[in-house]
């Protein structure tokens, strides 16, 4: 590695460890007392102080290791998260990020922002004096947790007559202590009342959770001396106890395990519980006392510890790869999978049985890796998803509105690609959903909504495709004004009848924009043609659908990846081309009988319903005469249904997408080509500017003719 | 330098052999619809689609049916500071041949019945004329776009 590569991968780490930051400070904005979040949050920056400290970057070093000081405050409990401490954090986090930008272009940051928010940080600690005890008690726990620990949880339970032998339980504890980190618990339910009381007698018994690198026997070493009279009972503690259960273990599994507690009068409780808490329902029903509740708690979340800990291990087992590799992956088995045709269709003409399995079987692989390699591809969207909910924040305080985000579905995979390219359409549309969506407090409260608006964004899975949503529970779109501006812009003639679907489609043309004022979030002369040009690229569709006084929702269906596609091969004087099969609907016959029906219109009736079709050999001006009875493949474009007349339709194709390139950057209505089995290339339509370039012509035509 | 050269329309034109990949037969060409005569269309080369452009009509000669030795000329091109791979189809190849520039003299502004734009240099080689290209200048897509707005004209005229 060089040490640009070294850089490379630092900057990418940081970024994903700062919004890992950024996410973890939004929830901590909602629950300031999770624990979890917070040791997230100062993992976080921990790690971003060592590693940039070990890559020299040191202004980052230093700068993160004064935040780290702070957040180690919170976690120890000395410090309460508080809004300002949220604010200041995420500050310190841009600040962080601009530094990161700087360092590696090798300049250095402003300096001054920074001290002024490491010393806004430090107005926030109380004097040291207030929380030491109990931050170097944390500090102590830290620093023995190692690799090769396990966690066992002892009972030990000395005879009565433990002290006339002349031995000191105490001594026993204190050397378990030295052995790892180690809870103690008494437990005092022996205890008899004051008039049986002995005082020479030991009525205490204890359980120890131990974490030690040691192995049971050094444990039981401890004992060796009380071993045969006293009660000994040394459980390790791992994941097999919560195997069978799901959330860290049953309280009531464990309970019933130390034999503090029956599975009878554990059956009893459960039925007759109906408070959330087990814990609680066992002690009242008398069954268990306190502390046994405390031990079996206590290895309720050692357990839970071991499960984060070996996750944080799995999570480590992953590699890092550049994206270029997996690319040219990709177009390594695009290869593949065009010869792997070849192969089957020159095999398919011979009868050769040892030949055609070995083709039959490369195949199967073929397809088999494909679908592998596309899925190293896939990326959950909701890494996009942390950066939404910062920008809802800040929006919605820069522009006096009260808005929450509210996200479903991070875990849907998408291909990289396009999530990458996903990022800028969403981030417009929800700027666009706060500003002219959510209405203001005032004027929600007097429509008796909720004052704080909600903007849901969710990703889910739909056959072959991504559907992605985004609502608010705004006002709505008001038709009125589209249908005003439509018509001063020409792109609505005052006669034209247009269903509401339509109307509100408009908002996707070109150079439409509703609102007079332009504020600094939307409006920035960027409309949402650019939105649905980016969509479009990614192969995907946007539409709106709106109702007033209840919000509007955007919906966009995006493919799951951009490599393959499955398409329909057809046959056009003699040339081939492929349209993207998730359009398609359906194909029909068109004889020439029909056409002369239609009086040569370019029409046919769909089960009733008429439906305009494009000649494809027409607008891509190619010779000869259409056979006798063509083929019109109906499919959906610009949210119609439309038909496109082709020769013949020859089937399904599996299409590997390749650019056109730059010499053909000015072709309209072609998303790229492909490689077909006989080696020779196919055109692949892109049904969209087909049909808007057919409409701007029949425009012409009319208006000629007006 | 070294130089392959090649022939059009009875001219041997020669391009910096550092320029070329591989010349390949004369195979299926894909016409893409709306594009102007000269670019034939694409082909599949191992897998890649590359295009391929006619330097016959490129150059204003006459189109002929493609010949025996008809080949096609794969290079890299700069155009707008990307480098392309583009064919380029001629009437056949020649050989590489080494030239010092002593040999090679600048373009005459009238006589060659090209754009002098796309020429290098002229070259000699016994007694006959070599026209060195600047194959970049050749492929440069606005020089492409042009053509392309001027091939539209017609359409309109319809």
């Amino acid at each position: 590695m060089t040490m640009d590569q070294y850089a490379e991968t630092f900057r990418e780490e940081t970024l994903e460890l700062l919004s890992e930051l950024e996410v973890g400070l939004l929830e901590l904005e909602q629950n300031p007392e999770d624990v979890d979040v917070i040791g997230r949050v100062f993992r976080a920056l921990h790690t971003v102080k060592g590693s940039a400290g070990m890559i020299g970057f040191d202004e980052i070093s230093r700068f993160t290791h004064e935040v780290e000081t702070v957040f180690e405050l919170v976690r120890s409990g000395g410090l309460p998260v508080t809004g300002e401490l949220v604010n200041l954090t995420l500050a310190a986090r841009d600040i962080i990020r601009e530094m990161l930008d700087k360092n590696l272009a090798g300049e250095s940051a402003d300096t001054e922002i920074a001290e002024q928010l490491v010393a806004a940080l430090r107005g926030l600690v109380p004097t040291q004096d207030d929380f030491s005890a109990n931050g170097v008690a944390e500090t102590a726990e830290l620093i023995a947790s190692g690799d090769n620990e396990t966690s066992f949880h002892i009972r030990f339970r000395p005879p009565a007559n433990i002290f006339h032998r002349g031995i000191q339980p105490l001594g026993l504890l204190q050397e378990l202590t030295r052995l790892g980190s180690c809870k103690v618990i008494a437990q005092t339910d022996a205890i008899p009342g004051l008039d049986e009381l002995d005082p020479e007698l030991c009525y205490l018994y204890w359980d120890i959770i131990l974490t030690t690198e040691h192995d049971e026997d050094r444990i039981r070493d401890v004992f060796i001396f009380v071993e045969d009279d006293c009660e000994l009972k040394i459980l390790p503690i791992n994941e097999d106890l919560l195997a069978q259960s799901g959330e860290g273990g049953r309280l009531g599994d464990i309970l019933v395990q130390h034999g503090d507690l029956s599975r009878d009068d554990l059956e009893r409780v459960l039925q007759a519980q109906n408070k959330p808490k087990l814990g609680e329902a066992l002690v009242q029903a008398g069954v268990v006392t306190g502390a046994q509740l405390d031990v079996a708690l206590e290895v309720q979340a050692e357990v839970k510890r071991q499960k984060q800990k070996r996750e944080a291990v799995e999570e480590s087992s992953s590699i890092r790869v550049r994206s270029e590799k997996l690319d040219s992956l990709v177009d390594l088995i695009g290869e593949l999978v065009t010869v792997q045709a070849r192969l089957s269709q020159t095999t398919a003409g011979q009868d050769d049985p040892v030949l055609n399995e070995i083709a039959e079987e490369v195949e199967r692989l073929t397809w088999e890796m494909r679908d592998h390699i596309l899925n190293i591809r896939m990326l959950p969207i909701g890494t996009t998803f942390s950066r939404f909910q910062r920008l809802v924040r800040d929006l919605s305080q820069e522009l006096g509105k009260e808005a929450v985000l509210v996200t479903a579905g991070a875990e849907t995979e998408l291909d990289k690609t396009v999530i990458d390219r996903l990022g800028d359409p969403l981030v417009h549309l929800i700027r666009n959903s706060i500003d002219h969506g959510l209405e203001s407090p005032e004027a929600r409260r007097k429509a008796g909504k909720p004052e704080q608006g909600t903007i849901f964004l969710s990703a889910s899975h739909s056959g072959a495709n991504v559907i992605l949503e985004v609502r608010d529970d705004g006002g709505g779109i008001n038709r009125d004004a589209i249908r005003d501006r439509a018509r001063s812009r020409g792109l609505l003639t005052s006669e034209m009848e247009t269903s509401e679907a339509e109307l509100i489609n408009l908002i996707f043309s070109p150079g439409f924009s509703t609102v007079g004022e332009v504020s600094s979030v939307s409006g920035r002369g960027v409309g949402m043609d650019v939105v649905k040009q980016a969509i479009d690229s990614l192969r995907g569709t946007i539409t709106v659908t709106s109702a007033a006084g209840k919000g509007t929702t955007f919906t966009i269906k995006l493919p799951l990846t951009l490599a393959i596609i499955d398409g329909l091969l057809v046959q056009v004087a003699g040339e081939k081309f492929v349209l993207p099969l998730s359009a398609v609907e359906e194909c029909i016959e068109l004889s020439r009988q029909d056409v002369a029906n239609a009086n040569n219109r370019n029409l046919i009736k769909v089960r009733g319903e008429i439906v305009p079709y494009l000649r494809l050999r027409e607008r891509f001006s190619l010779n000869g005469t259409p056979p006798e009875i063509e083929q019109v493949v109906i499919a959906e474009a610009m949210g119609q249904r439309v038909g496109f007349a082709v020769d013949h339709v020859i089937g399904e194709h599996q299409t590997v997408i390749k650019a056109l390139g730059q010499m053909y950057r000015n072709v309209k209505g072609l998303s790229g080509a492909t490689i077909l089995g006989d080696g020779t290339v196919a055109l692949i339509l892109d049904l969209p500017p087909l049909v808007q370039d057919a409409e701007a012509d029949e425009r012409i035509l009319t208006d000629s003719i007006h | 330098m070294e130089y392959l050269t090649f022939k059009l329309d009875g001219d041997e034109f020669a391009v910096d052999v550092l320029k070329t990949r591989e010349i390949v037969d004369l195979r299926t060409v894909t016409k893409v619809p709306q594009s102007p005569d000269f670019m034939l269309g694409v082909i599949n080369l191992r897998g890649s689609v590359v295009p391929v452009i006619d330097l016959r009509l490129k150059f204003g000669m006459e189109k002929v049916a493609a010949g025996q030795s008809t080949s096609i000329v794969v290079m890299d091109v700069l155009v707008g500071g990307e480098t392309l791979i583009v064919g380029a189809m001629v009437d056949s190849v020649e050989e590489v041949l080494g030239l010092d520039d002593s040999q090679i003299e600048p373009a005459p502004r009238i006589g060659t019945r090209l754009n002098t734009e796309f020429i290098k240099g002229m070259g000699k080689q016994d007694e006959q004329f070599l026209i060195i290209l600047d194959i970049d200048r050749v492929f440069s897509t606005d020089e492409l776009a042009m053509v392309q707005g001027a091939a539209e004209q017609p359409a309109f005229a319809e």
